[in-house]
């Protein structure tokens, strides 16, 4: 699957770097970073390929690029679609993991984390995966199934291998609880803005400030703020309080109904030049 | 409904304890691979049920549900004409069909709906397949106050549309799952996903063994009275235990409430028959177990066997009854059949129409499709037994549902120039 040449971690660009110091490091001195999303296969990885160029050239920083599932529980309708739609169109593991492999030498200024569910870790080798994900230049896991607690052969693959397990805490997530997935996570917090699946607006307001701030106050990484992120407006309230902004379903709304030309522009918008 | 000098509570933890794991594992399988945003409403379940294992208040109320509005006991009706058919092993079976709404699925509704009253919830969520769990979740909601929606694969309602309508009548929202194999698996999904949206006022009344921890716990400790009743039945009716329980496995829920009181009898045999439909090797079915084809894998929030692909990706299942067409199987069935208590076999629909109009001219029942695999699975196996045997079939639920599926498989047309009579009379008084 991999070519071989990167196998001894050699990577282009700064992605050599650990993903917190990444994202507090960041030399463009924006207020906030942009992570984006894109589900391989889906429409197809042409498009895919396309979009992470628009993204690079966009000041994007960070890429999720979703492995799709059959079982997308955490995904909305429109993500829930595009899982179903790539799988249909034969979409493997082999073959998102051969794609990854190319953007990540090909977008040296991006950094590429990997989002999906845990049986397809579990099938491909959990151990396997990781060390996969390692050679390849994945600097981040997000599997919102593999609870911490039960995927304690993950975890340690994910610290064996230097490759950020990254965990998810909601507005329900108590302070005790904050306190211990603060601990495990790698590279960042992944704060999901609201209760829900992804892809339905968040009102971003009071409620989400003081979730913030009491993440704030116990994390000891820096914090991404995904969920329900659709405009301008909702990156500019989250600038100062947050380090990522994750804007996925909005992304792919836009592609669907506008095109890449779409994309760009709506790009454009959120990201500060 | 129990008998003897211990508590209701003690006679159902005793049953349902033999197998439940306080830590959701068992063996290999099951577990809580559940997203961070339901961390809280599992803690408050787990709390919840914690509480209610030892409130003997709660069990009364339960059970005097069961007894004065479901109608436990539900007999064990001694099968002696088809015993006579097949001149080997008595035939009893466990007459689950005869609760209230049809089915086993009852005795798990009416116990999570007061779980979920007690949690101070207003509403529920269910998935179903065949529509027995929705109708009997939506009769539960009603009966006790709570409003209800049900999650229903679109494929699944084409089969089942007779119990669409009565959830519908019953006061609860059906809402169609339109993606994937739209069955019962995709079901689930969407009750998940509106689950984590929800849960501060909604309850999911998860409908079979399977799920994340506590689920098969709860349902298990739900249905274990069907088993509780079965062994004191066939005690006074024959003075000793069965040789063999016979259950159908969909997730798994009427085969563990039945298995449940036999499991520490090691001489019972407890057979489980999944869902053979076009045979092996045909890519169409549901025998997880039976077939040697399930692997183990993590999705729906548990860890068990399932129909999957190299990548993990399950795959589409295949039944003539919507009940059973699932990917997975409760994680205690999963070890249950690893430990070789449980032991696996399938019944093709093919098995299973020539069963069912044999139970039908011998014994006047008509079983559910779900159910009449249990029956397959014995009669596949009643040649290896003798006249000193008895076998317990549980019939889980009745067939009326399965009008349309049961006359399509019999290719009756005189049921079908009736259904076209009728189109044509709704046509013209739409003109």
């Amino acid at each position: 699957m991999m070519n071989g040449k990167h196998l001894s971690g050699e990577k282009p660009g700064n992605s050599k770097m650990r993903l917190a110091e990444r994202i507090t490091g960041s030399p463009s001195g924006q207020p906030i970073q942009i992570m984006t999303h894109q589900i391989l296969g889906y429409p197809d990885f042409d498009t895919n390929y396309e979009m992470i160029r628009l993204f690079q050239e966009s000041g994007a920083r960070f890429v999720e690029l979703q492995l799709p599932f059959s079982e997308p529980i955490a995904d909305g309708p429109v993500f829930l679609h595009a899982n179903q739609a790539s799988l249909a169109s034969g979409t493997t593991t082999k073959q998102c993991l051969e794609f990854a492999e190319r953007v990540v030498t090909d977008f040296p200024g991006l950094s590429f984390l990997f989002m999906t569910y845990y049986n397809v870790v579990i099938q491909y080798g959990i151990e396997e995966f990781v060390k996969a994900c390692a050679a390849i230049g994945i600097q981040g896991l997000i599997v919102p199934d593999a609870y911490p607690e039960e995927s304690q052969e993950f975890m340690e693959a994910c610290r064996q291998n230097g490759v950020e397990p990254i965990l998810i805490v909601t507005p329900y997530t108590s302070s005790e609880r904050l306190v211990y997935l603060s601990a495990v996570t790698g590279g960042f917090l992944y704060c999901a803005a609201r209760k829900g699946v992804t892809g339905t607006k968040t009102s971003f307001g009071k409620e989400t400030e003081a979730f913030i701030t009491r993440v704030r106050s116990i994390a000891r990484t820096p914090i991404a703020v995904g969920f329900g992120i659709q405009s301008d407006q909702d990156v500019r309230f989250l600038e100062g309080k947050c380090d990522i902004a994750i804007i996925g379903t909005q992304i792919l709304t836009v592609l669907e109904q506008e095109g890449l030309s779409g994309v760009k522009r709506f790009l454009k918008t959120i990201i500060p030049a | 409904m129990m008998s003897g000098h211990k508590t209701v509570f003690q006679t159902i933890s005793a049953a349902a304890e033999a197998l439940v794991k306080d830590d959701g594992y068992y063996g290999n399988y099951g577990g809580s691979f559940i997203p961070e945003i339901l961390v809280p409403a599992f803690a408050e379940i787990k709390e919840h049920f914690a509480a209610i294992k030892q409130d003997e208040a709660f069990w009364q109320e339960y059970c005097s549900l069961l007894a004065d509005y479901s109608g436990r006991p539900t007999p064990l009706t001694y099968a002696d004409r088809l015993t006579d058919y097949f001149g080997r092993a008595k035939i009893y079976v466990k007459r689950e069909d005869l609760n209230h709404t049809g089915a086993h699925k009852l005795n798990n509704a009416l116990g999570q709906v007061l779980l979920a009253k007690k949690m101070g919830k207003t509403r529920v969520i269910a998935e179903t397949g065949a529509g027995q769990h929705g109708v009997a979740t939506a009769t539960a909601a009603a009966k006790l106050g709570l409003t209800a929606t049900i999650y229903m694969g679109r494929e699944d309602m084409e089969r089942q549309y007779s119990n669409v309508f009565w959830m519908k009548r019953l006061g609860a929202e059906v809402i169609a799952v339109d993606y994937g194999s739209r069955t019962l698996k995709d079901a689930i999904n969407e009750a998940l996903r509106d689950w984590v949206s929800s849960f501060e006022t909604t309850h999911y009344v998860l409908g079979t063994a399977s799920g994340a921890h506590p689920f098969p716990a709860i349902v298990s400790y739900f249905q274990a009275v069907i088993g509780i009743e079965a062994k004191e039945q066939i005690l006074r009716a024959e003075g000793r235990l069965p040789s063999r329980v016979y259950a159908c496995v969909g997730g798994g829920s009427n085969a563990l409430g039945v298995f449940q009181a036999f499991y520490p009898h090691g001489d019972v045999e407890l057979v489980g028959v999944e869902a053979g439909g076009e045979g092996q090797g045909s890519g169409r079915h549901a025998a997880r177990i039976a077939y040697g084809e399930g692997k183990a894998g993590v999705a729906q929030g548990f860890k068990t066997l399932f129909l999957q692909n190299n990548d993990g990706q399950m795959k589409d299942t295949y039944s003539l009854a919507a009940g059973l067409d699932y990917v997975g199987v409760s994680p205690i069935l999963a070890d249950l059949s690893e430990r070789g208590r449980v032991r696996f076999t399938a019944a093709t629909d093919t098995e299973v129409v020539e069963a069912l109009e044999i139970i039908m001219k011998t014994e006047g029942l008509i079983p559910a499709l779900e159910s009449t695999h249990a029956f397959a699975g014995a009669f596949n196996d009643i040649t290896e037994s003798s006249g000193s045997d008895i076998f317990i079939i549980n019939m889980s639920g009745r067939g009326d549902k399965d009008i349309f599926n049961v006359a399509e498989g019999l290719q009756d047309d005189e049921w079908k120039a009736f259904i076209r009579r009728k189109a044509r009379q709704f046509e013209n008084a739409a003109r």
